[in-house]
């Protein structure tokens, strides 16, 4: 049997250990070392700098957490990126979740960013979480006539209409800002199509998403998208923006997006070899009158 | 027949004229609301629905033994124990705000019951099952991805492009390019190919999706498309 029979009837298995090693090692080498890659930053991220940059400290931010654990290792950091921005740039911060399990995300953010490092932060002041509420795009829809009817209360129980943070709080339109963080439906399409729009330019949104789902909001960037987070590599652009920003050494957690590009470009040179590889095999064996 | 097919027409026809003028007219934006709180009432109910039907279908694969009944039985088990322990709120401890009440604390704190399901059961099997695409998708690229026409091989160089373009290898590769050819560097060829052709594409079909749901929407509007009723058929 040739070499070239062999490596076409190659167990999966093998390449599967190869992915294994591909993720594996620079994660242990970033680990150890604590070296990163350096990103080149895209129109589309630092836009999302931008926006924050651009909201006047004190205004009311809608933080909406569509995802769940399933995406969270491409989500989470830049939901930690820009919680920390947000809280960093004196923003007011509204937590709320349209996926059930994004309330929980939603939850170990705020506890990561604000209950660590911005502890002066007062709940129902600065910050609130309003919970999940289910009903996807109706959510979307009731909060642009009546925001208190979505969400009635929030994740402790405490009747929305007592909280500080949201007092003058009549509809969606009083967010200058929509920060979407969301792996699909209901997310950055749904708020683009249901609340953004309708808006006419009186809110701004940024939008996080899964590098899969990405392109279908680039059609909306930007007009009705201020910026986009485009994957883990967007992610990784926008923290390196707001790590120089706020100065000073960052810690590990606000490192991770960054951290995460290591495995990524390994796992695509790995991607690259494979297909090139089946593409010798293929042509090899085509010329031979074997395919 | 009325039970059937007249009423439901009715409750869409009436439901779906409610939601498309009250979004135009603000004087009855309260029927579109109140359209929405019936939605919600459904949507609840469905929740009792789906429950019931995962009951049902599991329950009868494990009387009847069917193949793999032991997966039914892993899955009754899973259901059962969160739904108890979640509705029952066992393991926690009293809000703050109200200490006297013994079931106003919130299930989703971390530490109680509810809580480690999530933080050590469903999160790390969700991200592992999202993460196991890798595997598969590195499989699937070196015995599929073939150039074996020209529709193919523009595939295959978009695929290096991004795929390139979307790490650090594109600068690497590339960076040696002059200023007046910088476009040609991947990483903005990249950026090209997603914001101009991938738009390009999603526009098109969204527009085309866009104008079938409209179409569709109206049809059903009118009453000319019953195929949702069941059983086929449309005016």
């Amino acid at each position: 049997m040739s070499v070239l029979d062999r490596l076409d009837r190659l167990d999966r298995r093998w390449i599967f250990l190869a992915m294994f090693v591909a993720v594996a090692a620079p994660i242990l080498y970033i680990g150890v070392t604590g070296r990163t890659l350096p990103e080149k930053v895209t129109s589309t991220s630092r836009a999302v700098y931008e926006a924050i940059e651009a909201t006047p400290e004190g205004s009311r931010v809608l933080f909406a957490f569509d995802f769940d654990p399933a995406s969270a290792g491409e989500l989470q950091p830049m939901a930690t990126d820009l919680m920390r921005h947000c809280a960093a740039r004196k923003l007011r911060i509204v937590c709320i979740a349209l996926w059930p399990l994004g309330n929980n995300l939603a939850e170990e953010t705020i506890a990561n960013v604000i209950g660590a490092d911005f502890p002066h932060m007062r709940d129902g002041v600065d910050f609130v979480n309003l919970g999940f509420q289910s009903g996807q795009q109706q959510v979307m829809t009731v909060l642009t006539t009546n925001f208190r009817k979505g969400f009635p209360v929030d994740e402790r129980g405490r009747d929305t209409a007592d909280l500080p943070i949201l007092q003058g709080v009549k509809t969606v339109a009083d967010f200058p800002l929509l920060v979407d963080v969301g792996a699909g439906y209901p997310g950055a399409k749904e708020w683009v199509q249901y609340v953004v729009t309708g808006l006419k330019g009186s809110m701004r949104m940024v939008a996080g998403t899964t590098g899969v789902s990405t392109p279908q909001l680039f059609p909306y960037y930007p007009d009705q998208l201020a910026g986009i987070l485009a994957g883990i590599k967007g992610a990784a652009e926008y923290e390196m923006l707001v790590n120089e920003g706020l100065g000073g050494a960052p810690a590990a957690k606000y490192m991770e997006a960054q951290r995460r590009m290591g495995p990524q470009l390994s796992g695509h040179l790995l991607l690259v070899g494979l297909i090139v590889l089946g593409n010798v095999i293929h042509f090899r064996r085509s010329r031979g009158g074997q395919a | 027949m009325i039970a059937r097919r007249v009423v439901p027409m009715a409750i869409a026809i009436v439901a779906g004229l409610v939601m498309a003028v009250s979004y135009f007219v603000r004087s009855i934006e309260w029927m579109g609301e109140a359209a929405a709180d019936v939605f919600n009432v459904i949507a609840a109910i469905a929740f009792v629905l789906g429950a019931g039907s995962l009951l049902k279908a599991n329950l009868s694969a494990i009387s009847r033994r069917d193949r793999g009944w032991g997966y039914a039985a892993v899955t009754l088990a899973a259901f059962l124990i969160t739904l108890v322990v979640g509705m029952a709120k066992i393991g926690v401890n009293p809000s703050p705000d109200a200490p006297q009440a013994a079931w106003s604390g919130s299930q989703q704190t971390a530490g109680t019951p509810f809580g480690w399901i999530y933080e050590f059961i469903l999160s790390p099997l969700t991200a592992t099952m999202f993460a196991l695409l890798a595997f598969y998708v590195a499989s699937a690229a070196f015995r599929a991805f073939r150039a074996k026409n020209t529709a193919a091989v523009l595939l295959l160089v978009t695929a290096f492009v991004v795929l390139l373009g979307r790490t650090y290898a594109g600068v690497v590769l590339t960076d040696w390019m002059p200023a007046w050819a910088s476009g040609l560097r991947l990483e903005n060829l990249s950026s090209y190919v997603m914001a101009v052709f991938g738009t390009a594409g999603n526009r098109a079909i969204m527009i085309g999706i866009a104008l079938g749901v409209a179409a569709t929407g109206l049809r059903i509007l009118l009453g000319l498309d019953r195929s949702w009723l069941g059983g086929g058929g449309s005016a």
